[in-house]
């Protein structure tokens, strides 16, 4: 299996750890990445505010890149605002007829060229549909039994674009967390938004939606994530919540790849437990892998 | 003066008009939205406000700032309207005309771009940095203080200094940009 990765901003900088365990555990499961040469910014959720050509042209530019390396078809990015960005270039070059010479018209000086071959797909998608959870558990050496795991999947992985789940009810995390010996912690809270940059921009409405999430999370061991922003909106501001609250809301928040990571035994510089802002080693002690701060 | 600005709201605003124009008012978007306790205005009563044409309603309402783009409304509105997109173009309308007003959103997402213009990624540090400078609000880093420290005890801040002009890697695509979406 081979994919073109597209690590995205966010993973080189403040959610290192969901890059290092992403690449770990894909290279575990013997699946080939090759980082796109140069990749640049996918726009965020800013460009789309800021101008609707430019939130196209950031992302399409990656895609064409991607298509200059070599003839693999899919692009893998864990990142879902960079997953939805990517896809929403790859939808729009596809149905709109005038926007793919626009798009090429953008990034030709640079030498590139978008023919819409190219296929983006999210890291969930690729292990839930491609890898499977029955190549996971055949794999396990280190299975997480007795932990309550809460799958949260967000927004952008899962709309407005119907690709690998179903939008609104989310199943495609169960069979992985119980592939690694862990249990599904029933909850509500799966799809629902966490505010994104409300967190900065508009902190009152972010605070609101985040613990409304961290309260439903009651009783689990760990809430499994797969985009970067969910997880720092999940895990940064847990103190103050609790504060805010007069109760005690924190719980580790570990990226899905780390908790695969854990399962197969991979060692704590492959997933990389102590970078989490929550208290992710306690999720993982009385496993194997103990998280050194 | 005034009626001049208001042809050209609406100029700007018609575009986003057509989009929610087969809008029934069912309010499924209202209901579904998970900040919509926050606006003033939810999305049904936005939608309503772009049908009359009341642009300056819709510009001093500003609740679409408060859409986080969860793209549920988009997911379930019966008439399959680009809901999300909607609220998206208001907000870009905005961060041309009035700016001021919406400055922690737009100077936001305006200096997140500067980054990336610079550089080709963002670098979180150096976005935060020009952020907080540019709202001049002496008390707002204080409020991301714990997350820095935080941050900085994971090795997770990025101290290389701001470049004033940096490589301008980006910059021939930000201005080809720019010229298409200008041109007549």
């Amino acid at each position: 299996m081979k994919y073109l990765y597209y690590p995205g901003c966010s993973l080189e900088g403040t959610s290192r750890e969901y890059d290092i365990s992403t690449r770990s555990v894909l290279k575990a499961l013997d699946v080939e990445l090759t980082e796109i040469p140069d990749w640049t910014c996918c726009g965020a959720s800013a460009a789309a505010s800021v101008s609707a050509l430019l939130s196209l042209a950031l992302p399409a530019r990656n895609i064409a890149a991607a298509e200059a390396v070599s003839d693999v078809n899919d692009i893998l990015a864990p990142c879902s605002a960079c997953y939805l960005n990517l896809k929403r270039a790859e939808e729009e070059a596809r149905h709109g007829a005038e926007m793919l010479p626009r798009l090429n018209a953008v990034f030709e000086s640079e030498g590139l060229k978008m023919t819409g071959r190219m296929r983006v797909r999210h890291l969930l998608d690729v292990l839930s549909q491609d890898i499977g959870a029955d190549r996971i558990r055949r794999n396990v050496s280190h299975p997480l039994s007795g932990k309550r795991v809460a799958p949260y999947y967000g927004c952008q992985c899962l709309r407005p674009y119907r690709v690998f789940d179903n939008p609104e009810k989310p199943v495609s995390m169960n069979a992985l967390i119980e592939a690694t010996g862990a249990q599904v912690f029933p909850w509500h809270m799966g799809a629902a938004c966490c505010g994104a940059s409300h967190m900065n921009t508009h902190a009152a409405v972010g605070t609101s939606l985040v613990t409304a999430i961290l309260k439903a999370a009651r009783g689990a061991d760990a809430i499994v994530t797969v985009c970067p922003m969910c997880h720092m909106n999940l895990e940064a501001y847990q103190d103050k919540i609790s504060q805010n609250c007069h109760d005690n809301l924190r719980i580790p928040v570990v990226y899905l790849s780390q908790l695969l990571g854990m399962a197969l035994g991979l060692s704590e510089t492959d997933i990389r437990l102590d970078m989490n802002l929550s208290e992710a080693a306690v999720f993982s002690a009385g496993s194997s892998i103990v998280a050194v701060r | 003066m005034k009626d001049a600005e208001n042809v050209q709201l609406a100029e700007a605003l018609a575009p986003i008009r057509d989009m929610v124009k087969a809008c029934i008012q069912c309010g499924t978007c209202s209901a579904s939205c998970p900040n919509a306790f926050a606006m003033a205005d939810t999305p049904r009563r936005l939608w309503r406000m772009l049908q009359a044409g009341e642009v300056q309603m819709v510009l001093k309402s500003g609740s679409f700032t408060l859409c986080s783009a969860c793209y549920t409304c988009t997911l379930r509105c019966p008439r399959g309207l680009p809901l999300t997109d909607a609220m998206s173009a208001l907000k870009q309308v905005v961060a041309h005309q009035d700016a001021l007003r919406f400055a922690s959103t737009t100077l936001f997402y305006r200096k997140f771009m500067e980054s990336v213009r610079r550089h080709g990624r963002v670098r979180e540090t150096e976005f935060m940095c020009l952020y907080l400078t540019a709202m001049k609000n002496p008390l707002l880093p204080f409020q991301f203080a714990p997350l820095g420290l935080k941050l900085f005890s994971r090795k997770k801040l990025d101290f290389r200094p701001p470049s004033k002009g940096g490589d301008a890697r980006m910059d021939a695509l930000f201005q080809k940009v720019h010229e298409l979406e200008n041109a007549p």
